[in-house]
Formats: C-alpha cells, structure tokens, sequence
C-alpha cells in the first residue's frame, strides 16, 4: 500500500438551515480544500463523496444529484453511506483510492442537507427503523440515545454531572470554530436544568440538525512531497458493523467501535493508544456519546472517560485533548459534513493550522471516529505527522 | 494561518422560510409500502396474535435467538428449531420520553425500553413500552411481564402486546 498525505480542508458554516443547495455547499467545501492543498480540479483523479439518508434530501439517487458541486464531471466517482459513520468512513474510502495507486490525488466531499425534511428531519428518522419490530412502536432517534445513554451510565453509576462537562466543553471549544452553529459558553447546571427530551437526555446533552458540507484533498506521498514539506499522513484505517438486532446486545459499550480501532491502531503500528493518541475526535451527537467513544477507542478504561473529563485531561489544554474542534454538539450536526470537525480538525490540528483552536502541545498524532446507523457502526481514522 | 478560513453559507431563518420570504419549492411525497414479513417473523407475528413468544435455536452455538431468525448471523448456519419463550423478562434499559416520533413536545411520557425476555439467550430481547409503573419506580433489572391486548384485538403485531409492566410481589 502507499502511503497517502492529506493536502488540504474545506467546510462551509454550520447551519440549521441554508440557502445553498447540496450542490453549492459541495462546491464552496471542495473549492477551499483545493485552494489550501493548492491543486485545481484538473489535477484530481477521483472522487469520493458521502452523504447520509436520501430521506432529508428527499432526492434519491442524491450522489448523482450532487456530483456536479463535488467535482466529478468525467472522473471515477463514487458516493458512500453508512449512517452517522459516513464523516469519517469518507475519507477513508478516499485513502483507498491513493493507496491502492488507483489516483495520485483524490478529492473526498461530505454533504449533508437536513433542512429539506419539514418541518423536522426527526420524520426521516423515522424510516430508519425495523418496518416490523420497531416502527409500529413509532419511536423518535432520541430514544435510542436515551436507552444507551441510561445503559451506560447505570453500568458505570456516572452521575449526570459529568455527562454535562462534555457538552459545557465543547460548545465553549465551538467559540473559537468559524463554522459554528451552536457556540456557548454554559454551565454544568445550565445542562441540567434544561429541557428533558427523553430522560436521562436532555436539550443540552444533544447537538442540532444541521446544513453543510466538507472536504478533504489526499494525494500520493510523490504528490504531497512536491506541494509541502511537513506532510499529514493517513496512519490507520478502521470500520466495523455489528448486528441489526441492537435489542440482542449490551449497549453499555460499543465494541465494533473497539475492532475498528484495533484494525486502525494496528496499521498504524500503535501499542499503546492512550500514550500515542496526542488530539482525539471522536464522534459526539450527544455528550454522553463522547465518553462512549473514548472508552470504544481504547483511550481509556470502561467507564474511565467521565472522571478523565472531570479532572481536564479533555480540555484543550490537557493531556488529551477531545473534540477541540467544538465538536456535533457545538459546531453542528450535517450528519456525513461533520467530516469537517472530524478528519478536517485532526489534519489542522497536526499540520499546525488549528488557530483559536489549536491544542498547544504541538501533536504529531491524532485520530478521529464517527459512529452510526441503529447503535452499530464504527469508523476510525489515524493521521500522523511526516 | 487558521482553518477554515471564512467559510462561506447564507443562514435562512425558519421565519424567512414561514413567511415566503425565501425561494423554496415544496414537494409531499405518497408513497406507500407493504413488506412481506419473511420466515421467521411472520411465524413470530402468528404467535403474538395466539398471545406467545417464539424464539429460534441455532444448533451450532445453541443460542435461543430472540427476535427469531432463519439463520444464526455468527454461526451462518441455517437455525432448527422453533422455542416457545415465556412473556416475562428484565428491562435492560430504558428512557421516559417527552417527545413523539415526530420530536412534537407531549405531556404524558412514554416509558419505553429494552426488555430481555426469560428463555431466550440472555440479553435477547426487544424494544417496548412501559406501564403501571412509575418514573420513581422503574430501573434497570426490573422483573416484568406482558400485558397483551384481548385475543379479538390482537391482529400480529409487536403492537399485541400493549406494554410490559412490573412483576407483582410473589409472581414469577
């Protein structure tokens, strides 16, 4: 395999709604990952674009609806799908495409356009569900976080509090992201005291539908090494899906997210992830769910992430650093575009170009994950510098 | 040097969109579907309608597959046997939900959860509604049972039983 180098990043803001279609957000997010990766359209030799439910959009066939924003005219082109995982399983079908030697350069663009569904995509959500088990039941996404939610904390016996730190903290990191949606600086009690949706879940806890898209450029190391000196590299690879039937299984931990970054870590030659892992992104559609994810990556013990947030080894400044992005929860939730908090954020944050919001301690590694379809898909990406 | 840099959208308000003052072009989809059931759970739709849960055994790792299946998705063997299971169970987890499936706001939640159903392969179980039972009560571990519509009401459908509710002191 070759190796494959991250050239450049692009998004466009964060909303719960915007004027732009999908086609114009997909154009705006790949034109700006080109212009820092400096390359033109030209010199792109395939594309790798991810969306999620057709039902938000209601446009099937939406991959060839959006191909022409996403550069794809003439070009081997392909459009991925699986679920909430889709921002970060994206970009690693992209990485095949350079690593197999297939493209010298790959252009990987993630869309997603919530608003379209009114006057609430949680109707969508709807169609997700078993037609025979589930939706006669008539159950709302929420619920599922909330079930998990509840498994996880009893298991652990974590107190709502430290549930509430992450939300505080990634919102306040959102203050400092350009996209951001929902940017705040709150309270634990501010989290606490706000609506409940679905008890243990509440107002606070949850990020919010959003419109936008990202992008990404990856190239062979041949191409990077003639653009920069200091190139990010794509270290490991990982996904994993486990079954359907998430009412056969302890949701108290996600270990299809732990076999996808055991496959990751192990391509990227890491032993010991808690001591290698510099920046962490992993995926926070609520904030419970970053803990979740923590302990699914193997960067702490089950159960250990919540005390880790308590103590600030999470903050920006901290030994490991989470979702200094901002994060689903505060720059925004465009399901397969949070590729841009996601693999965009650990390509800034390693190549030095984070801003406001880069974590101080000059990280050389960093991964990212993203998480989805009925609690059972998990994606994972490592990236590294030189 | 910092990323992105002025990245680009024009935010609409769901006023704006309210009040006609944006462009939109508006479409209601009417579609329909009726999906056939398959093996296993149409057998399972027949025995709620008889007022029974029904596992399958696979004979290869001797798991009570619960809700039942053809095939065993980790042996990949075809199951063998039809389980009658009973119609008590544990509730794995749970949420007291204030929104509908369209995320409309209601006053009176629904308690609804995953319960684990005794005779099947632990941890096996389905999703389902809560009653008789109330927000101090209701916890993780919690003995419940069916309650099942009356046999003229039931038409197969997850929907016969009407929800679980608490085991009563002495009850098994």
């Amino acid at each position: 395999m070759r190796r494959v180098a991250v050239l450049g990043g692009g998004m466009t803001i964060f909303r719960r709604r915007l004027q732009e279609t999908g086609k114009e957000m997909s154009f705006e997010a790949s034109r700006m990952a080109l212009n820092e990766a400096g390359l033109e359209l030209s010199d792109v030799d395939s594309v790798v674009l991810g969306s999620a439910p057709d039902a938000f959009d209601g446009i099937h066939l939406k991959g060839e609806n959006l191909l022409d924003g996403a550069g794809a005219v003439g070009k081997p082109y392909i459009r991925v799908f699986v679920g909430g995982g889709t921002a970060v399983f994206t970009p690693i079908a992209g990485w095949w495409h350079v690593a197999s030697g297939l493209a010298d350069v790959c252009l990987v663009v993630a869309e997603e356009k919530m608003s379209s569904c009114f006057p609430h995509p949680q109707s969508a959500f709807g169609h997700i569900w078993d037609p025979i088990l589930d939706r006669p039941l008539k159950p709302n996404l929420v619920w599922i976080f909330a079930m998990e939610m509840n498994r996880y904390m009893t298991v652990h016996n974590v107190r709502k509090e430290d549930i509430a730190r992450v939300a505080v903290k990634n919102k306040r990191n959102a203050l400092d992201h350009p996209s951001a949606q929902l940017a705040a600086d709150l309270t634990v009690d501010d989290v606490l005291n706000s609506e409940v949706m679905a008890w243990p879940v509440q107002r606070l806890d949850i990020s919010p539908p959003s419109d936008g898209a990202s992008a990404l450029i990856l190239a062979s190391e041949d191409v990077a090494k003639k653009l920069t000196d200091d190139p990010v590299f794509l270290a490991g690879a990982g996904w994993c899906i486990d079954s359907t039937m998430w009412t056969d299984r302890d949701l108290y931990f996600p270990e299809y997210v732990a076999r996808a970054a055991r496959m990751a870590y192990k391509m990227a030659k890491i032993e010991n992830p808690r001591k290698e892992i510099d920046v962490a992104e992993p995926y926070d559609p609520f904030d419970y769910k970053e803990l979740h994810h923590m302990e699914g990556l193997l960067l702490c013990d089950k159960g250990e992430a919540p005390i880790l947030t308590r103590e600030g080894v999470t903050q920006r400044d901290g030994d490991l650093p989470t979702c200094p992005s901002g994060g689903l929860l505060g720059v925004g939730n465009p399901i397969a575009a949070t590729m841009g908090i996601k693999a965009c954020e650990i390509y800034w944050q390693l190549a030095g170009k984070a801003g406001k919001r880069q974590v101080p301690t000059d990280p050389q590694t960093g991964i990212c994950q993203a998480w989805g379809d009925l609690m059972q898909y998990g994606s994972v990406l490592i990236m590294r510098r030189g | 040097m910092s990323r992105p840099e002025k990245p680009r959208g024009v935010e609409l308000s769901s006023r704006q969109l309210k009040e006609g003052k944006v462009m939109t072009s508006r479409w209601n989809p009417r579609v329909k579907y009726a999906w056939a059931t398959g093996e296993a759970i149409s057998r399972f739709l027949e025995e709620l309608k008889k007022g029974k849960l029904i596992a399958r055994k696979c004979d290869s790792c001797n798991r009570i597959l619960f809700p039942p299946r053809m095939f065993c998705e980790d042996c990949f063997k075809p199951t063998t046997e039809w389980v009658y299971i009973k119609d008590t169970g544990k509730i794995e987890t749970f949420s007291i939900s204030y929104l509908d499936r369209d995320a409309r706001r209601i006053e009176d939640p629904i308690f609804v959860g995953v319960i684990s159903i005794d005779g099947a392969t632990e941890k096996m179980g389905i999703m389902h509604y809560f009653d008789e039972i109330t927000r101090d009560e209701i916890h993780i571990g919690m003995r419940v049972r069916a309650v099942w519509k009356s046999e003229e009401e039931r038409e197969g459908a997850i929907t016969d039983i009407r929800y679980f509710r608490p085991l009563k002191e002495g009850e098994e």
